[in-house]
């Protein structure tokens, strides 16, 4: 069916547009090619799994968030309810604050430091290729792995106290992943770590495109350090801005494994995130509609903000 | 202007440094995984072995109720190597299909694929489980492989078509002349051609099938096909604060990601920025 559907809307296109296609290159056009290679069969499995595993079960994941569904048996329509209940307050509400505070503190972090550490990698340093190397390895690993390290290091024997603790400052030894006013900042710093060498590595292919003669005349006439990298870097490697930053803000307001893996969701809700309390409600409490009603705000907050990032980037860029 | 001054040997310490304090947390997972159970517990982690023993790699490799490490390992292996089998094959000749066929219905297939970017990923997985587990797919490979390559396969035809777009055709004009057949045009001819986007979308979709917790924790946790992140969170689990046992575990499910890294970390590096600009 779809040939047939395919072979129609391709006669009418070719009557349709035929003279720009013969003019644009001038011998048959894309009308011969077009029927000698390739034939839409071959996109019949791509078709089904657009279908089967993105289209189909996010529109049926909407409507059950819609429901009271538990996963087996019978459901009931609730209507707004799941989401009333969201908006009510309690531990979604600390989900919610904790995934922006984590999300946005996450950009930041990452996008200054990464370009940081491009700035000074960038040309001249013997050392660079080790460094890079070395700096990106967390990128490559599993972030539940890695993440255990740094439950090991933050605990109440671990490493860190134990160096508090030998320069003499006793007083700040705590159990950082138990202690709910530092369980975020701990949380954070493990997710930068693991990912800065990912935003390094992409800023540093931006700076490649930095022409050293723009940057070289721009310093003999007298531009300061800074003035040369906001009025020369900075527009050359600003798709690179770009790209990192959405990036990093969608893999920040979905954090799930550092935060499976350090606490769990604790202290008592302390560090919970979306993910975190959408995995707990649907697949630990059988809570599916909930679980869907949550996940449908979850990628509504993904969505709009990364479009407002967005918006924002290109003014700031231009203005 | 770019020579090495005393200002460049500066900002080289000071960045060695920061590489240096970045790399702690392996040092620490090196220095405890060689400790015996008893040291691990009564010396300082900062303090380095002193009789390094492979003990607690013995009880890492020994150790896991449901699964082992090697389950694990072996279950990853398959997982991966099948649905990166699948991305490429069927994300390659889709995103060949969508650069040969420029009419309306290509277009229409090409916001489809792009539109997958925002529909709620979130509230989709509740849907495909309970479909998967109606079918007897849940805990299964297939089950896994199949949710994986569908998942992905947006990314992965979006990133051959940077490369298929740039074909010239004269290639695949003159292989039909002599006769080829449109799937041996594509087979013989373009495929070999799409290599770099290849090794791009196997190295990109690999690492994250690969890494990849939170869809096995659903899927196939309690089944005999859990992948490595899942042993390792349920590893941990049983193995309550003996954590030279936990690092020596951590260690052997990363050896063969850390392998394959250094081995070809250039390609590692372009496949993720070239993934991930697209």
């Amino acid at each position: 069916m779809t040939a047939q559907l395919e072979q129609k809307a391709e006669g009418a296109r070719v009557i349709g547009r035929q003279p720009r296609a013969s003019k644009k290159n001038g011998r048959e056009g894309d009308r011969g090619t077009e029927r000698r290679f390739a034939t839409w069969w071959w996109f019949t499995p791509a078709l089904l799994a657009l279908v089967l595993i993105h289209y189909a079960p996010s529109a049926i994941g909407a409507f059950f968030a819609f429901t009271n569904w538990k996963g087996l048996g019978k459901w009931q329509f609730v209507g707004w309810d799941n989401f009333a209940a969201i908006a009510e307050g309690g531990p979604t509400t600390t989900a919610l604050i904790n995934t922006f505070i984590i999300g946005i503190s996450f950009v930041v972090l990452t996008n200054v430091l990464g370009l940081l550490l491009a700035l000074g990698l960038n040309r001249t340093v013997k050392s660079r290729n080790v460094i890079r190397t070395l700096i990106f390895a967390p990128v490559v690993l599993s972030s539940l792995a890695t993440s255990y390290i740094w439950k090991f290091i933050f605990e109440q024997g671990g490493p860190l106290n134990e160096f508090l603790g030998s320069v003499g400052l006793e007083s700040l030894k705590r159990t950082w992943l138990g202690d709910p006013s530092t369980v975020l900042p701990a949380i954070i710093i493990v997710m930068v770590w693991q990912n800065v060498g990912l935003v390094m590595v992409m800023y540093l292919a931006g700076l490649a495109t930095v022409s050293p003669e723009l940057e070289e005349a721009a310093s003999l006439d007298g531009a300061s350090l800074w003035q040369r990298f906001n009025y020369v870097v900075l527009p050359a490697i600003m798709p690179s801005v770009v790209i990192a930053m959405t990036l990093m803000l969608i893999n920040g307001l979905r954090v799930f494994d550092q935060i499976q893996a350090l606490t769990g969701g604790g202290p008592y809700g302390a560090s919970e995130t979306l993910a975190v309390t959408i995995y707990k409600e649907t697949f630990v409490l059988g809570r599916f509609g909930f679980g869907a009603a949550l996940a449908l705000v979850m990628s509504l907050i993904i969505i709009i903000l990364t479009v407002a990032q967005r918006l924002l980037l290109r003014t700031s860029s231009k203005g | 202007m770019f020579r090495y001054t005393k200002k460049t040997l500066l900002r080289e310490a000071l960045l060695i440094l920061v590489a240096l304090i970045f790399l702690l947390p392996f040092y620490f997972l090196i220095n405890l995984s060689l400790k015996n159970g008893n040291d691990a517990l009564t010396t300082s982690a900062m303090q380095l072995v002193t009789n390094p023993t492979l003990d607690a790699f013995g009880q890492a490799i020994r150790g896991g109720r449901q699964a082992t490490l090697m389950d694990g390992m072996l279950n990853s292996i398959i997982i991966t190597a099948g649905s990166v089998l699948i991305l490429v094959a069927v994300g390659s000749i889709s995103a060949y299909t969508l650069s040969r066929r420029t009419g309306k219905l290509s277009k229409a297939a090409m916001g489809l694929i792009l539109v997958t970017m925002v529909l709620p990923a979130q509230a989709a997985i509740i849907p495909i489980y309970v479909g998967m587990r109606n079918v007897g797919l849940v805990g299964t490979h297939a089950g896994t492989i199949i949710m994986y390559a569908g998942a992905l396969l947006p990314i992965s035809i979006f990133l051959y078509m940077g490369f298929t777009n740039g074909i010239a055709r004269d290639y695949e004009e003159a292989a039909q002349i002599d006769g080829a057949s449109r799937f041996t045009v594509f087979r013989k001819i373009v495929f070999p051609l799409l290599s770099p986007a290849t090794g791009t979308v196997a190295i990109f979709t690999g690492l994250i099938v690969w890494n990849d917790f939170f869809t096995g924790l659903i899927f196939l946790n309690g089944s005999d096909a859990v992948t490595l992140p899942v042993v390792i969170y349920n590893f941990v689990g049983e193995s309550v604060s003996q954590w030279n046992v936990i690092f020596a575990a951590i260690i052997i499910s990363m050896i063969p990601i850390l392998a394959f890294f250094l081995v070809a970390q250039k390609q590692f590096i372009q496949g993720f920025t070239g993934g991930v600009k697209s």
